[in-house]
């Protein structure tokens, strides 16, 4: 579904990705961890073409993202991306902002498109609050939202870039919850997050990033029980501490 | 000496003194009209990373911004009607006439000061937004028109009212190429009757009372604007 060959990026002279080549299945969860400033943000917006690359390829469903003739937009319709701020339109509300995709990418009239918004909404557990505006949401209610606006594009696989790094501590579970469901519903996801707990109830893998190399590349149960690189260790140490 | 002044002047000319505001009024908003469809061009060419893009629009916001409106307004009168001679061959090929080379003159010189309201606008606009825009599938135009430019017009309607009312007050240069606008009409009547100080002083009052009230509400919105976000 998602294949990454060798790509290497820089900024200036600074080189962010080193020939970072990793496969996600169809159905697969794959997790991506690591210290910030390791290149997994970068990483997963590759996958999309949100960050240009120089050097490497990436299919996705065997189309090629950074070759010249491809139809970004059309790619990028068909991979739902989350992001760590959430990026709903402030100027719209909850449901045209899951509606503006539909009608303006997929030609959906605005009645289906209506539809589909609502039943997303009850699918997240945000139904009510469909005609209020972003601002007047929680950071939860809103990165719920913003998965349904991603899922409304009936995308063939899912990015998400730290979906909980910014919420507030009682809010993350919300989040994972969806997540969750989404996972054990056979969604091909590609997940940036330091959420351990949910990379061990529903990963398939876990990669392991440091100065923009994949470290590891691991199944779930060797990353989390063999041995492993010390840098990997040493991460895990850290933020599995509490 | 206050005793010698005569107010009814402005009341006898006030049709006239009207004609005259509604000229300006409507030179403003076209200008204004045209300086940010004009400007909001522009800034996307600024904007953009190709050079044969942002590289003229820049040599044209620097040009126009280093040269006095009045120059600007001069040029398009005199020049136009040149320039079109020249083009057509016609030795008597029609300008386009005062009112037209002034409203063209203004959209321009404007468009330059738009130009950079509209640039940093954009810019304002969190990369985040456009990042979201384009996962969905959406197209830069798209992107642009849907998502950027509502946020960013709406952070900018302070700030190119401001540059309205500015505009409001520079469209009395228009005297130079022979239109009356307000103020030529306030001068002219001041001339003919002997009201100099009468009518310049009824000139002043008028603009002070538009564009302070003008102000007044580019502050409330300011305020609104603020607290929204």
């Amino acid at each position: 579904m998602i294949e990454i060959n060798n790509i290497s990026k820089w900024y200036g002279s600074f080189q962010v990705l080193r020939n970072c080549s990793t496969r996600v299945e169809k159905g697969e969860v794959v997790v991506v961890c690591g210290p910030s400033g390791s290149g997994k943000s970068t990483l997963i917006k590759c996958v999309n073409g949100l960050e240009p690359f120089q050097k490497g390829e990436v299919l996705v469903d065997g189309i090629s993202v950074g070759a010249p003739g491809t139809d970004l937009p059309k790619l990028r319709s068909h991979i739902g991306m989350v992001f760590q701020n959430f990026e709903l339109f402030p100027h719209m509300s909850v449901t045209d902002n899951i509606n503006l995709g539909q009608i303006k990418v997929l030609g959906r009239s605005r009645e289906e498109a209506t539809g589909k918004s609502m039943k997303l909404l009850e699918r997240v557990g945000v139904k009510e609050q469909a005609p209020k505006y972003p601002g007047q949401l929680s950071g939860g209610q809103q990165q719920r939202v913003a998965i349904a606006r991603a899922l409304a594009m009936d995308p063939i696989a899912m990015l998400f870039d730290e979906p909980t790094s910014a919420l507030d501590p009682e809010m993350i579970n919300e989040v994972l919850d969806v997540m969750v469901k989404l996972a054990t519903e056979g969604m091909t996801m590609m997940v940036v997050t330091h959420e351990m707990g949910f990379a061990r109830k529903v990963a398939h893998r876990v990669i392991f990033m440091d100065e923009g190399q994949i470290i590891e590349d691991a199944t779930k149960e060797d990353f989390f029980g063999k041995p492993r690189s010390d840098r990997a260790q040493l991460f895990l140490s850290k933020i599995l501490h509490h | 000496m206050f005793t010698d002044f005569d107010f009814d002047v402005i009341s006898r000319s006030l049709p006239y003194l009207w004609q005259g505001m509604s000229f300006t009024l409507g030179l403003t908003f076209l200008s204004m009209a045209g300086g940010i469809f004009l400007g909001t061009l522009l800034a996307l060419m600024r904007l953009s990373s190709l050079r044969v893009l942002n590289m003229p629009a820049g040599a044209y916001v620097n040009l126009l911004r280093s040269t006095p409106l009045i120059l600007v307004i001069f040029w398009f009168y005199f020049l136009v009607p040149l320039a079109m001679k020249k083009l057509s061959g016609d030795a008597y090929a029609q300008g386009i006439g005062p009112f037209y080379s002034a409203l063209i003159a203004f959209a321009m010189f404007e468009a330059a000061y738009y130009c950079e309201i509209i640039r940093a606008g954009v810019q304002s606009v969190p990369r985040g937004q456009v990042h979201a825009a384009y996962a969905l599938g959406l197209s830069y135009r798209q992107a642009m028109m849907k998502v950027v430019l509502p946020q960013a017009f709406r952070n900018m309607i302070p700030i190119l009212l401001t540059q309205g009312i500015i505009l409001f007050q520079d469209t009395s240069l228009v005297y130079v190429v022979g239109l009356t606008d307000f103020m030529g009409a306030a001068g002219k009547v001041a001339q003919r009757d002997g009201r100099l100080v009468e009518m310049y002083l009824f000139a002043a009052l008028v603009y002070f009372l538009l564009c302070f009230s003008a102000s007044h509400v580019v502050k409330r919105l300011q305020a609104r604007y603020n607290v929204g976000r």
